[in-house]
């Protein structure tokens, strides 16, 4: 029978790998997003599954929300990324050091 | 019976596909396993009942920012082997950082189906189900009556983040010919022809 743990499960799953992903590909800013993007789908998927689990329709409401920022987002790191492509010619993050901050 | 092998199914590739899209040399392809995480989460998503949510994420994911990515990786020009340099070296951190990172949430669950902490009592569902009706229906009903002003900020959200995405990508380019206006009506015919009278084998100086 599968429970609402099997989803946690899942979405945990998903989650650790969004942030393996992150550690992995440190150079590569687009893969870094789509790493985020995993972990954002875990986080939904939990909300997903405790909605369907609570009988709650709050949980999809929220995950609509998040749906939402997570396209706003890639959408702001796609721009940043191409602005920072033209200047630079490279998307290598690990020398975006050029404030100093 | 069908459900649960649906659901090892779905689950089995959303988790397969993740693995490829962080794992994947190309990020074109990284790009496209990370349609197919999507789509079948969409399909773990139907399972329980939230068919909305389910077509949102295809709709929004699949449909435009799996497209946003692919523009992108295909419209920069990148060198990717390069940037794969440090994948070896950054190995065994980031296995270690997952691993601490399961371990913590598999305590998590394990604490979770265990029992829950008692902190104060259960409420009712703030927002259930309609009875009888589909989930869309349902979900119309929270999100133009109790959540409308959520709603809104999220569609002020959306727009600001279109804003800042052309802001941010516009520039003004010196070497088109754009049309101007104002000295496109300020020209007059007395100023744009002239009568010449040229002599007879002198030619036109222009």
């Amino acid at each position: 029978m599968i429970g609402v743990t099997h989803y946690v499960i899942v979405g945990t799953i998903l989650f650790v790998l969004g942030v393996l992903g992150i550690f992995l590909n440190r150079k590569n800013v687009i893969v870094i997003l789509m790493a985020i993007e995993l972990i954002l789908l875990a986080v939904n998927i939990n909300l997903v599954a405790f909605s369907a689990f609570l009988n709650d329709l709050t949980g999809q409401i929220f995950a609509m929300f998040v749906l939402t920022v997570a396209a706003g987002e890639a959408a702001i790191g796609l721009a940043i990324l191409v602005i920072y492509f033209r200047g630079r010619g490279t998307i290598a993050v690990d020398d975006v050091n050029r404030m100093k901050g | 019976m069908i459900q649960v092998f649906s659901f090892y199914l779905f689950a089995a590739l959303t988790i397969l596909s993740a693995v490829f899209v962080i794992m994947s040399r190309n990020p074109v392809h990284s790009v496209l396993w990370l349609i197919m995480a999507f789509f079948n989460a969409a399909g773990l998503m139907v399972l329980v009942g939230a068919e909305f949510i389910a077509m949102l994420l295809v709709i929004v994911y699949v449909g435009a920012v799996a497209v946003l990515f692919l523009f992108v990786v295909m419209m920069l020009d990148i060198d990717f082997a390069e940037l794969r340099a440090g994948f070896v070296k950054n190995f065994p951190l980031g296995l270690a950082i997952a691993l601490v990172l399961l371990a913590e949430l598999v305590l998590g669950i394990g604490a979770y189906s265990a029992g829950a902490l008692e902190m104060g009592h259960a409420a009712a569902a703030a927002s259930p189900q309609i009875d009888g009706a589909s989930n869309i229906e349902s979900i119309g009903a929270v999100l133009y009556g109790k959540y409308l002003f959520l709603f809104e900020s999220a569609g002020i959200i959306l727009l600001v983040a279109m804003v800042g995405a052309i802001v941010l990508t516009h520039r003004e380019r010196k070497d088109t010919r754009g049309q101007n206006i104002g000295r496109q009506i300020r020209r007059r015919p007395q100023d744009a022809t002239v009568n010449v009278r040229p002599e007879v084998g002198k030619g036109v100086q222009l």
